[in-house]
Formats: structure tokens, C-alpha cells, sequence
């Protein structure tokens, strides 16, 4: 017998006691999916500026005009000199930006050594959650494959006002049909960190030491 | 025959199936004066924090609710939802894999690392793979696993045993980090630098430069999942460090090893326990990196992409209508981070991957109760009920360790006779608990109290009038530690109910 159909039986005769109806009917979960959360202070994007904040990210604000010139003090204020960009990255974002040299994937991909000697990456993002200050890529081609945003120490990355929700459970509605397209996802809350050590937090191991938000606030 | 030379650091000799019954290795473990101090200071940190990120949340109790309901949904019609999965994952290109247990999870792993021409392989910290000692298995067929989580890392270059299944290295202080690293780092790859100190920054500095060449170079990355998503086929790992990003994303092939009871019915349901995980586990409000991922993504990540899906057990903690709701446990380690018991002797005494007050329930339902430690766990435990209560899938987790306490006697009585019966377990049992059970342990945990701030006290203060040497014991507490309110709370509801007669 395959392990599998083993594993199978084995399970089946375990569940003699459960009836044999839907699993729906059997056990009722009591919860309303995709619902807003109610924020304790401000309003969505204050919460979730201070929430990234606390992770010891750096946040700014601007307004779509300044996004180039919020761009290049990024890249500047994180000490980068060289830069990876996703191919489907607007490149009128960059414009302000000089004497940062920017690398791209036009001519096939880099390996992970070549990504190791760029400074940083700037990228879009697919949504963001205000409750719990996250950043969620789904690698759509304004946000690169996910090496991109992983090998090189210093992310700028772009959250548009529009794609900040209150909570965890409208993101997931939202991340849905990336996931549904095959598409990988990436949760950002921070740079990256660890407690292993007495439990103290210490930021920066093996992801981007440095993150660094651009908020842009749409419309009004 | 001379014995092959190690291509990884040795973990301590022996297995842990075979380790002594609890009470004996707790009254080792006690002994550790600096293990207990870390210890202390480790669970109370954590406990803290635990308490505020949840405090936070305004309807937690219908999320444990929620998260409780979904995992008894899947776990009472998995054969549907495990069919759900492999197709899903078949159709996204990952190839599924079933292992019966252990050995044959590991047969199919090393198979599949061959396949590839790979000498070695980064790990994503994984509780699977350590419950099927995969790393020894693969060692043997001269294939070398690399632990990248910093704890497991600690515990893999220290020749140690994890002792916590969040923290592995909660045991290990700064200043043992330190002298571990550097005195083993340049022996498997990236030295550490030299004039290393024990600031934990420089710490996880010197772990980024050792593993950054391994994880350039893999060519296979090993890793378990947190949730295994039936509808959309996808994985989901939870992490800090960055670590399992780089195994996830950077090599060519991924194997995955998966808990049957990992399944969730559907993405949606990520919503529940990307809330209810993260603040019970590390305490944030999010952990800083969770990645996502649905068989091989074109021109992204690892194209060879596999998932073993593993019983090794798990079917009997099923056949238990009672005792599955064990099987609901994802793993956050809330429970031992809330324990009196593990707080005072640490991960090491449980014998077991799985510690804790779950690991309690689970070890002895997965492996069994023939061995001597796998029937002492259901008692390392007071039944203060403090689990019981963090649990964020409300496992009712004292409930549990008294309903395993009565397998274990049946199967005692069951046995042929000639066996020998354990002298002080039944008077054991019927006292309340192990710590309660023997002089000596009670001694060994007087001292530990006294070392340790009393912590032990707090859930004897509660039992009310208590019989020699307890009394001398809390008549001579000289370090007043009150329990928290909760605890108290907990207790006046239920101790009538509890305390066992
Ligand atoms: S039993 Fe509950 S509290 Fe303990 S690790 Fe599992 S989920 Fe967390």
C-alpha cells in the first residue's frame, strides 16, 4: 500500500466518531472574514506611520509630485551608492535621484553574488496593514522577484496612501488573487530582527538592516 | 572501521526517546544555576510582553475562538482537506510526497537532496525536521544541514539540543553565545571576528557573516511550514531573521516537511492566524518577515519544489476524540513561556523537541507511553491552568495533561506483569502533580525557588492548606512573588475543580 493511502486509512479510522457530513455542518467557526479593524488612535495612515516606527524603520510622507525627490533622500539618507530595480519599476521615480548607480534585470537576472555587492533596492508594494505597521510585497513586476528585495541591505520602499488598510484581515481579502496567480508573498514588518539572544530585540540579521518608507498621500 | 570524520558539530550523544523519566531529569536540570537564570529572565520578559501585545487586541477571545473552531474543523475532516492540498500543490508544480514516519520522511528527503548533486543543504528552522532527527539522518548520508536560525545556529555550532521551540538557545546566555561562536564558527566556514564581544548586536552581526557565503552558495534549502493552505496550495513561514527568506527564495531547489495537522481550509483563514500567532508567539504585533508561497513561482525562487507531507504519529493523537485537540497546537510556545514548571527546569528535562506543557500532551500521544520519560510528562506539570489560558487555538491543555495521566495509568495496567511499575508514580498522581510527589524533587525546587525569586511558590501559595514539607516550604518563602491577576482569577474559578483528591 502507498503511504499515502496508509496515512489515509489510518486517519479515516481515527475520525470513526466524527459524522459523515460536511465539514462546514460538523464544526461552525464563528467569524466574519475581511472585516475593518477599529484602530484605538488616528486615523489609518497615522497608525500605521507610528507602527512602522516602531519597528525602528524610518517612515516619510510626501506627495506623488515629490516621490522622485523622496526616492533619491532615501536612497542617500540609507548610504546607498549603487541600487537593483524591478523591472517594472516607473522609472520617472528615479529622476531626482544622482550619483546613485542603478542596476537592472533588462539583460537577464543576477545572481545572488551580484546582489550582494548593490547597496540597495527600491520597490512599489502590494498592500499595507496599519494595525500591525506590515508591508506586504506580492512581487508583481514594480516589486521584483523576491531576491531582490532580500539580498542587498537597504530597502526603500513605496506604499501608496490607497493601499493602506486597518488590519490584517482586509489585507488578506486583498492579497487573494495574487496568491491565486501563483504569485509569492512577501510580509514585511520592520527590518528584519532577532530575539534569540536573552530574548532582546536586536534589528538586523540576515534581511535588509535598513528600511526605509515612503509614504504618498493621494487624492486629499 | 574508523568512523567518518563529521561534516556538521556532533549533537550530544544518545536519543532523546530514551531519556530519564521528567522528575529525574528535572532535579538535573535544577542543578544548572546559570541555565535557570537565563531562564527566568527569558520567560518573564517574554510574559510580559506577551501581555501587552495581547491586551491590545479587543476581540482576542474570538480570534482563539475562531482559531480554535478552523483547526477542530480541518482536524475532524482531514482526509478531505489533505486531498484539497496536494492537488492544489500539484497544480502550482510542487511535487507531494507522504511519509508514514520518521525514517521514511527521512528516506525521502535524502533521496531527493541526492537527486540533486548537493552535498549540503541551509535549513529553515523547522519543529518537523527535528521530531524526525533529520539533520543526523542526513549527516549519515554525507550530506551536511546547516542550521540558519540564530538560536538553532547557537544551539547546532554549542553541540546542544534545542530547549525551547521559539528560542532554542532560551538556555544560553550572551556570554556563552559569544564563546561558542567563537570558538566553532571558523571550524564549519566564516570565523567569527576576531575580538568578538557579547553585545547581542555584534552577536547577530558575527551570524550574518558566517552564514551569509552558505546561504549564497546552497543549491537546496530545507524548511517546515507554520499553515500548509489547502485551497490556494500555498505555504507560509513565519519568521525574523531573514534566514528562512533566504532559504525560501535563494536556492534552486525547496523541500518542505509538513505536519499533516498544518492544513488550513483557505487563504482567508490566514487572517485569523497571522493575527493570533505573532503576539503569542514572539509578543509583536507582527513578526518582521512571513513569506508566502504556492509551489514554483516562474523566475522567482526555487523551481524543484517539494513538500513531504509527515504523520510519524500524528494519526494516534487523532484516534483520541479528547486528546486530538492537542493536534490544534501551532506551535507559538506561549504555554511554556507561562510555566512555572519549564520556566524553573528548562526544554532539556521534557526529553522531547516538543517541551512544555504541549509537549506534555503530544510526546507521549505521538511516540506513545512505552518509554519511562514519555510516561512521566503528563505529570511535569502543577495544573495551574496558566497555559491553559495563553493557548491562542484554547487548548485546554491541564484538561489534557489529567486526561494523559489517566492513559498512562490504563496503559501501566494493561501491561504484562514482570514489568516493573515505577515505585512513587500512582502516590504521584494522586498528590496533585510530580513536584509534589517526592522530597527530593520538592527539596530541588525549594532551592530553585529560593535561587530564583520563589516563582514556584506562586502556584503553591494557591493550593491551600498544604501538607509537610510544603508547609515548611511556604512558611519559609522569604521572596513573596504574588501571581498575576489572571492567574488568580483563573484559579478561584476552577481549583475546586482541579486540585485532584
Ligand atoms: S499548545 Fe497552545 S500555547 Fe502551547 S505552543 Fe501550542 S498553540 Fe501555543
Amino acid at each position: 500500500m502507498s503511504a499515502k493511502s496508509e496515512i489515509m486509512d489510518r486517519i479515516r479510522s481515527a475520525l470513526t466518531d466524527v459524522p459523515d457530513v460536511r465539514a462546514a455542518d460538523d464544526v461552525e467557526v464563528v467569524w466574519r472574514y475581511g472585516q475593518p479593524v477599529q484602530l484605538p488612535e488616528g486615523n489609518v495612515l497615522e497608525v500605521f506611520i507610528e507602527r512602522v516606527e516602531d519597528y525602528h524603520a524610518t517612515v516619510v510622507s510626501c506627495v506623488a509630485d515629490d516621490l522622485p525627490d523622496a526616492i533619491a533622500a532615501g536612497l542617500k539618507a540609507t548610504g546607498a551608492t549603487t541600487a537593483v530595480l524591478p523591472a517594472g519599476l516607473d522609472r520617472d521615480w528615479l529622476s531626482a535621484a544622482s550619483g546613485v548607480e542603478f542596476t537592472t534585470e533588462d539583460a537577464g537576472p543576477l545572481s545572488a553574488d551580484e546582489l550582494n555587492t548593490l547597496d540597495a533596492v527600491v520597490t512599489a508594494s502590494a498592500v499595507s496593514v496599519a494595525e500591525t505597521g506590515t508591508i506586504v510585497l506580492d512581487h508583481s513586476p514594480d516589486q521584483g522577484r523576491r531576491a531582490l528585495t532580500l539580498v542587498p541591505d537597504r530597502h526603500v520602499c513605496v506604499v501608496r496612501s490607497g493601499q493602506v488598510v486597518s488590519g490584517v484581515p482586509e489585507a488578506v481579502a486583498r492579497l487573494r488573487g495574487a496568491v491565486e496567480a501563483g504569485r509569492p508573498l512577501t510580509w514585511i514588518s520592520g527590518p528584519s530582527a532577532t530575539s534569540d539572544i536573552e530574548l532582546s530585540r536586536v534589528e538586523g540579521v540576515h534581511g535588509p538592516r535598513q528600511l526605509y518608507v515612503i509614504l504618498v498621500r493621494e487624492g486629499n | 572501521m574508523t568512523a567518518k570524520p563529521r561534516l556538521t558539530p556532533a549533537p550530544p550523544p544518545g536519543e532523546l526517546i530514551d531519556s530519564p523519566r521528567f522528575p529525574v531529569a528535572a532535579r538535573r536540570e535544577l542543578g544548572n544555576t546559570a541555565q535557570r537564570r537565563n531562564l527566568r529572565l527569558a520567560t518573564h520578559t517574554i510574559r510580559d510582553k506577551r501581555a501587552n501585545a495581547v491586551g491590545e487586541m479587543e476581540n482576542w477571545e474570538q480570534l482563539r475562538e475562531a482559531g480554535g473552531a478552523i483547526k477542530n474543523r480541518v482536524l475532524r475532516h482531514l482526509p478531505e482537506y489533505l486531498e484539497q492540498l496536494e492537488e492544489s500543490l500539484t497544480r502550482n508544480g510542487a511535487t507531494v510526497h507522504w511519509a508514514r514516519d520518521a525514517a521514511e520522511a527521512n528516506r525521502i528527503v535524502i533521496a531527493l537532496v541526492q537527486e540533486t548533486g548537493s552535498q549540503e543543504v541551509v535549513k529553515v528552522k523547522s519543529m518537523a525536521t527535528q521530531e524526525i532527527d533529520l539533520n543526523e539522518a542526513l549527516e549519515e548520508s554525507g550530506i551536511a544541514a546547516w542550521e540558519t536560525d540564530l538560536a538553532e545556529l547557537i544551539v547546532q555550532l554549542g553541540h546542544d539540543r534545542p530547549s525551547h521551540i521559539l528560542v532554542p538557545a532560551i538556555h544560553r546566555n550572551r556570554s556563552e553565545v559569544r564563546e561558542i561562536f567563537l570558538e566553532e564558527m571558523g571550524r564549519y566556514g566564516t570565523p567569527a571576528p576576531p575580538g568578538l564581544d557579547d553585545n547581542p548586536t555584534n552577536l547577530a552581526n558575527a551570524a550574518r557573516g558566517h552564514l551569509r557565503e552558505k546561504f549564497l552558495r546552497a543549491k537546496v534549502a530545507i524548511s517546515g511550514a507554520n499553515f500548509a493552505v489547502a485551497d490556494t496550495g500555498s505555504l507560509v513561514v513565519v519568521e525574523s531573521e531573514g534566514n528562512g527568506r533566504m532559504c525560501l527564495t535563494l536556492p534552486e531547489t525547496l523541500i518542505s516537511v509538513v505536519g499533516i495537522e498544518k492544513v488550513l481550509p483557505s487563504f482567508d483563514d490566514l487572517e485569523v492566524f497571522m493575527q493570533l500567532l505573532p503576539r503569542s508567539s514572539t509578543a509583536e504585533r507582527m513578526n518582521p518577515y512571513t513569506s508566502v508561497w504556492s509551489g514554483a513561482s516562474e523566475g522567482d525562487g526555487p523551481q524543484n519544489v517539494h513538500v513531504v507531507l509527515v504523520d510519524n504519529g500524528r494519526t494516534n493523537a487523532l484516534a483520541d476524540p479528547h486528546g486530538r485537540q492537542a493536534l490544534r497546537c501551532i506551535r507559538c510556545s506561549a504555554c511554556m513561556n507561562i510555566c512555572p514548571v519549564f520556566e524553573k527546569v528548562g526544554g532539556h528535562a521534557y526529553g522531547s523537541v516538543y517541551p512544555g506543557p504541549i509537549g506534555a500532551i503530544l510526546n507521549p500521544q505521538i511516540r506513545g507511553t512505552d518509554s519511562a520519560v514519555d510516561r512521566s510528562l503528563p505529570f511535569a506539570s502543577s495544573l495551574c491552568g496558566a497555559c491553559t489560558e495563553v493557548c491562542p487555538v484554547q487548548i485546554p491543555i491541564a484538561e489534557l495533561l489529567v486526561h494523559m495521566r489517566g492513559k498512562v495509568v490504563d496503559a501501566k495496567k494493561a501491561e504484562s506483569k514482570g514489568v516493573h511499575m515505577p515505585h512513587a508514580e500512582p502516590a504521584m498522581m494522586k498528590a496533585g502533580g510530580w513536584v509534589m510527589g517526592d522530597h527530593r524533587r520538592l527539596e530541588a525546587a525549594q532551592l530553585a525557588a529560593k535561587a530564583g525569586g520563589g516563582v514556584l511558590g506562586r502556584f503553591t501559595d494557591h493550593i491551600g492548606p498544604l501538607p509537610w514539607p510544603l508547609s515548611k516550604w511556604t512558611n519559609t518563602r522569604d521572596v513573596p512573588n504574588p501571581p498575576t491577576k489572571t492567574f488568580r482569577d483563573w484559579w478561584n474559578v476552577n481549583r475546586a475543580d482541579q486540585v485532584e483528591k
